[in-house]
């Protein structure tokens, strides 16, 4: 399935993933949490083949606007209404490596922030031309770029008076299974953020801005779209150079 | 002071929100004409090798409440024991099958199908074998970080008896909740976010 055939295949197991650095499971503010939330201890275990290995995806998969929401809903000839951004960086891993071959899938509401799904009971009104959904493999560089609408923000059922800040969800698959990871992207300067129960059950604020992309003047491109970068990082994997040799290599 | 090593930090998880099908499973969500097909919906062909399973389950709250907005993902050997991944060294896996599924829980009733076969057995680093499994990724709202756990199958007793992950389970009437009963070529697999009966999740 991969464009990468020619590269050195990766077979360390991955670091220890930094729990303290993620949310915890159990987090009230968060009422969803509360019954979704495992309560026993997590059972440890190193990496093992099922998980230092994962689906890879090439880029046969992608149609031509996939990284385009601004369009890739639209009718022919229209296109999303919004502040049109760029969102663009690198997926790196925890060594500062670039993950080429990354699938990302990326959603968001509208401009009005409004998703386009049948659970969906904000009053916001739908775009007829905007879809919500994209995605992008990273190249060699792993570099990524896709263009949008920027999100609204928007209420939702939490306390009396929650609002999300504008945000776009991110999935990510890197190399390994144990690298899956699904994050949010925040935008610089929105002081809505840190009113969000969903952003602060994250405990660390300098984790919390490292999901805060900043504005990008450099790549902003004049009289069309802003431009916004957004850097994820993933797992790393431990060298294999001294590791035991597993069964059957 | 000392050099620096110079990592990077993971980026933190943030939970999968309610929309998580827009993105993964947009076809499912209604969003059609964006994708053709939403990825990880069929992991066989006619010409898979292995023995055809169907696995099915559902995510149940700490209220015994089947989760209705869940997506589950599983990853999977061939029927030889292989991964169909650029790190697997091995050998080449089955190209007729993908290793890899994607499905979201029924809005209905919660419940996930794959569609998929039985696994070989891996190698453990050690040299032991792994007993057959099927490796789970669970993620929702409410759920901060993505669960991973591992499915067994009920009628491997003997490989899940030398399983090196099984035997590391202290409370071993919790290994029950990892093994999934069998009848006929269905493999039931409920996960228990919490209470009496909490899958024993991992920390991998
Ligand atoms: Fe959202």
């Amino acid at each position: 399935m991969s464009d990468f055939s020619n590269q050195k295949p990766e077979t360390g197991a991955f670091f220890q993933r930094d729990r303290a650095w993620h949310a915890p499971a159990l987090t009230p503010g968060y009422k969803t949490s509360v019954l979704r939330s495992p309560q026993k201890a997590l059972l440890s275990l190193d990496g093992t083949i099922s998980e230092i290995t994962g689906p890879v995806f090439g880029h046969s998969i992608l149609g031509e606007l996939d990284n385009d929401l601004i369009h890739n809903f639209a009718k022919p000839g229209e296109s999303a209404i919004g502040e049109r951004i760029i969102v663009h960086g690198r997926v790196l891993d925890e060594r500062g490596q670039p993950v080429r071959g990354a699938l990302l899938e990326f959603w968001q509401a509208n401009a009005g922030g409004r998703y386009r799904h049948k659970k969906e009971t904000y009053l916001a009104p739908l775009d007829p031309n905007f879809g919500g959904c994209g995605r992008a493999i990273t190249g060699e560089d792993g570099s990524y770029r896709f263009r949008t609408v920027k999100p609204g923000p928007y209420p939702w059922p939490n306390g009396v008076n929650d609002w999300r800040p504008a945000h776009i969800h991110f999935s990510i698959f890197g190399h390994g299974f144990a690298q899956r990871l699904i994050t949010q992207m925040y935008f610089e300067g929105d002081p809505m953020i840190w009113k969000c129960p969903i952003v602060t059950t994250i405990p660390d604020r300098n984790a919390i801005e490292q999901l805060i992309a900043p504005l990008d003047w450099a790549n902003t491109i004049p009289m069309d779209a802003r431009a916004y970068k957004f850097d994820i990082v993933l797992r790393g994997r431990r060298s294999t150079l001294f590791e035991n040799r597993m069964e059957g290599n | 002071m000392v050099q620096d090593l110079g990592y990077l930090k993971e980026s933190p998880s943030q939970t999968a929100g309610p929309y998580v099908h827009i993105g993964c499973t947009p076809n499912f969500a209604g969003i059609t004409g964006v994708y053709d097909t939403d990825l990880g919906t069929v992991m066989v062909n006619d010409r898979t090798l292995g023995e055809r399973i169907t696995v099915r389950g559902r995510v149940i709250d700490g209220a015994g409440a089947p989760l209705k907005d869940a997506l589950v993902e599983i990853w999977q050997a061939d029927a030889a024991g292989l991964y169909n991944s650029p790190s697997e060294l091995r050998g080449t896996a089955d190209p007729n099958f993908t290793g890899w599924g994607r499905c979201p829980t029924s809005a209905d009733d919660g419940i996930f199908t794959f569609e998929t076969i039985k696994p070989g057995r891996a190698p453990y680093k050690d040299g032991r074998r792994m007993a057959p499994h099927i490796t789970f990724w669970i993620v929702a709202r409410g759920i901060n970080i993505g669960l991973h756990t591992r499915m067994y199958f009920a009628d491997e007793a003997e490989a899940n008896a030398e399983d090196p992950l099984l035997a590391r389970i202290e409370h071993r009437h919790r290994v029950a909740t990892l093994v999934a009963p069998r009848e006929g070529s269905v493999y039931t697999f409920d996960i228990h976010l919490q209470g009496d009966k909490e899958t024993v999740f991992l920390d991998i």
